[in-house]
């Protein structure tokens, strides 16, 4: 064949913009049996909590998680509750699986090499996994307010409630703040997400991956529960997680909310970079 | 990137026939962390539409030489283009141009086949998703793994999964396949249709570079050839080059090896060599017939009668001085 000939070969011409690829590692996270498993988890948590709390009233003063003493008087309250149950731990865990996995996960599976010859650009591929577990965290939180509204609203009284501040909004007020500190919660978690890709990047065994995120943010509770750390509290990831309840004032308190937004975003940005720095001349030899 | 990139001076290199090579590379060098020259200083140069078998031992530097051409890992030194485009600034263009089998086949084991072939296709913004389906049933049928399309990877033989990664590379019309070490852990059945396959492919002017430590696989198939040896391109050319020098040895088994080997030094054959009731000599473009025919004429009783075709293996034994096995 002559250069003329190559020459007048029509060459591949990619799309500008394609959601095949994001649309098709949605499906693979979703579809995971041990991804489901965690949700599955997450989703039974405001069900216990809900028929815990049916079973025997807790009184103001009993202790436990914030918001529990609510419930009796509005079932949307199992949500909020249960938000403060699944912060620490749960959730960060499920997060810390899916991300340390997105990476690490195909390089151990030998499938990182097929993705990059495809091609996939490193920065796209890296793109993609994190915006796919951003969705993850967030459908993982979302699920969580859901399923606690659905069986609070079951065993619990509607309509009307009592706000943090005293003051009484109606049903469909409370909803939209349950759903905007869902969002909330999402974002501490897609800012944990970007510190799971940065280590999923640095290993080629997802376990060790999935094992040092979840390590990391069981540390950052550690580190947040020592007085003696109050220092550097005010910078670690979680310090703010569960100030949501300032979204249920009137009005709202946002300062310690906006706070926790921006050390969300600057933790999301500098590990996605860090990532991005170390994969993007990484060599793939797994 | 550690890439030491030079400026490309937009020329391309070009063969005697005015070609573009499929693969060419300059000094392409590879130093692991540890100071061990895995890949030293080739220049690999694959025409196009040739076949080209890259050969070497296990060890000898194939696979991260290929690494280095599909943008896997960083040269430490040179640079390399395809089809006259350099890499890995232009891989974008490149790499749909290319089907690769790297190092083994891999796949997520909880996917199907289909599944795992419909997420490689949906990672590529060259493919029209409206073809997706047909492409991938094509892929599969080519390979013959239609039957097993819906089962898992987990439940795949080896073998299975070596033509999964084989139609991996082939969703796409490809100009240049690279394909590393595909017979491996194949049956003899299967290498025969892998060595069918490929043969097809290049009929249709696919560019192959295919590598192997088995010789006598590849040395079948292929119109060019370079032979690895601890990191060095030791030779590189038309299989029929490389094979020049080498002569083919013509063996006589005969009761009588002592009026043999004198019937074969008398008609001037050289490296007249006697082991047992074998009697060979170097062919040195004679012919066999003749041969055969004095022999018989002079009373030497033929029991058998066998020419030697050198072989790659005779190559690589002349160049190295070594068998063809692993090389440390």
């Amino acid at each position: 064949m002559s250069a003329v000939d190559v020459a007048a070969r029509s060459l591949p011409v990619a799309r500008p913009v394609s959601t095949r690829f994001f649309r098709s590692e949605l499906a693979m996270v979703f579809g995971r049996r041990r991804n489901q498993v965690a949700l599955a988890v997450l989703g039974a948590v405001p069900i216990l909590i809900a028929i815990a709390v049916k079973l025997s009233t807790p009184k103001p003063g009993d202790g436990g998680p914030q918001f529990i003493t609510q419930i009796t008087q509005n079932g949307v309250f199992v949500a909020f509750t249960t938000l403060t149950v699944v912060i620490p731990i749960f959730l960060p865990l499920a997060v810390s699986v899916v991300s340390g996995d997105a990476v690490a996960g195909e390089a151990g599976a030998g499938t990182l090499r097929y993705l990059l010859v495809v091609p996939v650009s490193r920065t796209r591929l890296l793109a993609v996994k994190y915006a796919t577990t951003v969705v993850f965290a967030l459908a993982a939180t979302l699920l969580v307010s859901a399923v606690g509204v659905i069986i609070g609203l079951i065993l619990f009284p509607r309509g009307a409630a009592t706000l943090l501040s005293g003051n009484t909004v109606g049903m469909g007020e409370v909803l939209w703040r349950l759903f905007l500190s869902s969002l909330y919660v999402a974002a501490g978690m897609a800012a944990l997400a970007a510190v799971g890709l940065f280590v999923s990047v640095l290993v080629e065994a997802s376990v060790a991956a999935m094992a040092a995120t979840a390590g990391l943010a069981i540390i950052i509770q550690v580190l947040d529960a020592v007085p003696q750390l109050h220092a550097i509290q005010p910078y670690l990831l979680n310090h703010r997680w569960l100030d949501f309840g300032d979204l249920l004032r009137t009005p709202m308190i946002t300062t310690n909310v906006v706070h926790g937004l921006l050390i969300a975003l600057a933790y999301a940005a500098i590990f996605f970079s860090l990532a991005w720095a170390r994969f993007g001349g990484k060599d793939v030899s797994s | 990137m550690t890439t030491t990139t030079q400026p490309s001076t937009g020329s391309l290199d070009r063969d005697a026939a005015g070609a573009v090579p499929a693969v060419s590379t300059h000094g392409l060098t590879k130093r692991f962390r540890g100071g061990q020259v895995a890949v030293n200083a080739i220049d690999l140069e694959v025409p196009y539409g040739s076949v080209y078998g890259f050969l070497g031992p296990n060890g000898s530097g194939k696979t991260t030489t290929i690494r280095m051409l599909l943008g896997l890992i960083a040269p430490t030194a040179g640079t390399h283009e395809l089809f006259g485009l350099s890499m890995p600034s232009r891989a974008g263009q490149i790499l749909p141009r290319v089907g690769a089998l790297v190092e083994g086949p891999a796949f997520h084991l909880h996917l199907s086949g289909q599944a795992n072939l419909t997420r490689l296709d949906a990672a590529d913004r060259t493919a029209d998703p409206r073809t997706a389906k047909k492409r991938i049933g094509e892929a599969l049928d080519r390979v013959g793994l239609t039957v097993a399309a819906g089962k898992k990877v987990r439940n795949y033989s080896l073998g299975m999964k070596q033509r999964l990664g084989i139609a991996a590379a082939l969703l796409q019309p490809r100009e240049l396949l690279v394909l590393d070490e595909p017979t491996n852990g194949l049956d003899p059945q299967g290498t025969r249709e892998v060595r069918s396959l490929v043969g097809s492919l290049a009929d249709e002017g696919t560019t192959v570079l295919v590598s192997s430590h088995l010789l006598s696989e590849v040395e079948q198939i292929c119109t060019h050839v370079g032979v690895m040896h601890a990191g060095n391109l030791i030779r590189q050319g038309t299989l029929e080059a490389l094979r020049e020098g080498q002569v083919a040895r013509v063996r006589v088994h005969t009761g009588a090896p002592g009026e043999a080997a004198a019937v074969l030094s008398r008609l001037g054959l050289e490296q007249v060599n006697r082991q047992g009731t074998e009697v060979s000599a170097a062919l040195d473009g004679r012919a066999p017939e003749e041969i055969n025919a004095e022999l018989v004429r002079s009373g030497v009783g033929v029991r058998g009668f066998i020419v030697d075709a050198p072989t790659l293996e005779d190559v690589f034994v002349a160049l190295t001085g070594e068998g063809f096995d692993v090389s440390g």
